[in-house]
């Protein structure tokens, strides 16, 4: 593999109104190529309307690290949940 | 129209399916050569998809043909003999190195945007739809193929060596897109046919722009190779042939 090449993230959205969704990763020297990897490798069995790809090295993400500090203080403040609320009738999904 | 007219059509029809069944049949296999050879892993993926674009456009073609001519599309692509294809030559060359392979493939996905969209608007209702499918196809082959052509020919010297190489190798090949057989004369007369040769000037102008842009010289027009349209054809398609049709050869009428 050439080391010209750069990591891209790939985002496709499958259906207008749905969201992008993270499926995977890919090489490519540029956006223009990742954008034709990606609906080469992802997108083949029309899976797609629309694709984002970014440059791994432009996601900033949390660490395992910090999973005491960021996630954890969550569980014991069982107030902040919607879960104890009773749901009107009617309502199916919430 | 007589009656024998009408035969003749017909069987011009399917003649002329089957040439660009043929492009289309030799040109897939020798892009799915390049299937797990490629530089990279993605570039191995997206040539061997479109090497299956043209399959794909193959058989619509070749299964057209052969409702005339009697025989399925798998006769067609794999009992014929060399002589009896009918694909320009350029399209039967071996792959080469990566730049051949790309500059090959932009110079007909540029004559072939011409040609669909000229196609679509066929008399013949078959050959339009299949045009109309195909020419969404070739835009984004040409997309691809043009990236490929500014990243080789303005990549590094030796990329840029090798992709001008591999125009001048090629270019004495792009004339046979502009020769229109008897065949496709006849087909002009009730607008089943495209006229080839109104669009040599289309294309001189698109690649002649890219060329400049990415300094690549257009080679002068001294030599050229013509015939594959007549079943005349360079000394590459019987050996790839071979390989291809090795199965059905070997195992008469073997199915998936």
């Amino acid at each position: 593999m050439s080391t010209l090449t750069k990591l891209y993230e790939v985002f496709v959205r499958g259906k207008r109104g749905l969201d992008h969704i993270h499926v995977g990763s890919l090489h490519a020297e540029d956006a223009e190529q990742a954008l034709e990897y990606a609906r080469e490798t992802y997108i083949r069995r029309s899976e797609g309307a629309s694709i984002w790809v970014v440059e791994s090295r432009h996601i900033y993400a949390s660490q395992e690290s910090d999973v005491d500090s960021f996630y954890d203080p969550m569980d014991d403040k069982p107030y902040r949940h919607a879960a104890n609320y009773t749901l009107p009738e009617g309502v199916e999904n919430m | 129209m007589s009656k024998m007219q009408a035969d003749t059509q017909i069987t011009d029809v399917a003649e002329y399916a089957l040439a660009l069944g043929d492009d289309a049949l030799v040109l897939g296999q020798r892009l799915c050569e390049w299937c797990a050879d490629a530089p990279l892993l993605e570039e191995d993926i997206a040539i061997a998809n479109v090497g299956l674009d043209y399959l794909g456009r193959a058989r619509m073609l070749l299964q057209y043909a052969g409702e005339t001519l009697g025989q399925s599309e798998d006769e067609l692509a794999f009992l014929r003999d060399a002589p009896g294809f009918r694909n320009l030559l350029m399209v039967e060359l071996p792959r080469g190195d990566f730049a051949f392979s790309q500059v090959r493939h932009y110079l007909l996905d540029e004559f072939e945007s011409l040609f669909f969209a000229g196609l679509k608007q066929s008399s013949d209702p078959t050959l339009a739809g299949i045009a109309a499918k195909t020419d969404k196809e070739v835009r984004y082959h040409l997309r691809r193929s043009t990236q490929w052509m500014r990243r080789l020919a303005m990549g590094t010297q030796e990329s840029h060596d090798r992709t001008q190489k591999a125009l001048d190798e090629l270019w004495g090949y792009v004339a046979e897109f502009f020769i229109l057989t008897e065949i496709e004369e006849r087909l002009l007369a009730d607008n089943i046919s495209v006229d080839r040769r109104n669009l040599e000037p289309q294309f001189k102008t698109s690649v002649g722009t890219l060329f400049d842009e990415i300094g690549l010289i257009q080679p002068s027009d001294d030599w050229k190779v013509v015939g594959g349209r007549l079943g005349q054809h360079t000394e590459h398609l019987g050996p790839m042939l071979g390989e291809m049709q090795f199965m059905q050869r070997t195992y008469p009428g073997l199915e998936w």
